[in-house]
């Protein structure tokens, strides 16, 4: 019985403590990572939406506070701010390539990112959402952790910002090659460039897989539409809506 | 590494200093973002060689960061556990949105581009 009672004291410490919770968090992703690498980087086997579904399986089973993970899990919370910072680097190695294609890069960029945003938003409208989801869904065709930070300076909802984001780069993944290949866009830079600049980072794990050309510029839209959409965001939230 | 870390922290923390000051909408962490190519572009020019090895090591330490970067989304996610009937409610609604959006901003930005290099192919020939 002391035994139980041992057991049962040291489960109640560990939920307080940040290294159980870093320990299931990265257990999950490297789960979710495994399945994903198994199924040849299919889109819908996506490590984060089971890393989320194993996590708060976990937090319902046993009946845990969000708010007890997430202190736990903080640590890593936290590297979103330096990994967003450290997207100038598939910037700057391919500086080369965007000064050599500066025009078509821009103006692409530009009216894709403004595009990406108003279609959501006349969408979300026509669907009837409140005013709240709409602006947790405005951001969603740039990489997660800076959708969630736009997310939280125009008072969305930030977590599902994260889900919608990652919907929308599961969507995109699973259907680029269809659209493209029906609207018949064969130039791969082009093919690249709009699959990063609407489905981020599964968008560009799935175009580096099949074409090296495509992956480079899936990357730097990535990274471009990322800080695009952060200064159109506030200045069409502030001018239009 | 460690230099390298010292110094994505710090443009991280320009990048909140400045959002902050100036009441920006821009999450700092882009603003540092951004600080930080022009930057490096900037620094292109010198040949010092600490200076060289410091942007190897901030470039290394980049990579490493990013290519675990969905990882670092997991702890915000699982908070949609609190959002779940809200979302089920407008589930459909939700799809909806994503799907069709989705689809049209690849196929408009892929046509834009595919259109904008031939024109400026032409122009260079």
């Amino acid at each position: 019985m002391t035994n139980l009672e041992n057991l049962y004291e040291i489960w109640v410490y560990l939920q307080t403590e940040p290294l159980f919770w870093l320990t299931i968090t990265i257990g999950a992703y490297l789960i979710g990572d495994f399945l994903y690498k198994k199924s040849n980087i299919n889109p819908l086997v996506n490590p984060v939406a089971i890393s989320i579904l194993i996590i708060s399986g976990i937090l319902i089973f046993f009946n845990i506070d969000y708010e007890r993970y997430f202190n736990g899990a903080k640590f890593i919370h936290f590297l979103l701010g330096p990994a967003t910072v450290a997207l100038a680097i598939p910037i700057y190695n391919q500086i080369k390539l965007v000064k050599k294609e500066a025009l078509s890069i821009t103006i692409t960029l530009i009216i894709g990112s403004l595009f990406a945003i108003f279609i959501t938003y006349y969408l979300a409208k026509i669907f009837k959402l409140d005013d709240q989801l709409i602006l947790s869904m405005l951001p969603r065709s740039v990489t997660a952790p800076i959708s969630m930070g736009i997310s939280e300076l125009i008072n969305g909802i930030p977590s599902i910002t994260a889900i919608i984001t990652i919907t929308t780069g599961i969507v995109g993944a699973s259907l680029a090659t269809f659209v493209l290949d029906f609207i018949k866009v064969r130039d791969m830079t082009a093919r690249g460039f709009a699959i990063g600049l609407s489905s981020h980072g599964i968008g560009t794990a799935r175009a580096m897989s099949r074409n090296k050309t495509a992956g480079i510029f899936s990357a730097l839209a990535l990274a471009l539409s990322g800080v695009a959409v952060s200064i159109i965001i506030p200045i069409i939230i502030k001018f239009i809506l | 590494m460690l230099r390298a870390f010292f110094v994505i922290l710090l443009f991280q923390l320009f990048g909140e200093i400045i959002q902050k000051y100036f009441l920006l909408i821009i999450p700092g962490p882009v603003i540092g973002l951004i600080l930080l190519l022009f930057t490096l572009i900037f620094l292109k020019k010198i040949k010092s060689k600490k200076i060289l090895n410091l942007k190897k090591s901030v470039v290394n330490l980049s990579n490493a960061i990013t290519s675990y970067l969905s990882l670092l989304f997991v702890p915000i996610g699982v908070g949609v556990v609190m959002h779940v009937s809200y979302l089920e409610q407008n589930l459909f609604q939700v799809l909806g949105v994503i799907i069709i959006g989705t689809i049209i901003t690849i196929a408009l930005s892929a046509k834009l581009m595919e259109i904008l290099n031939k024109i400026i192919q032409k122009k260079n020939d």
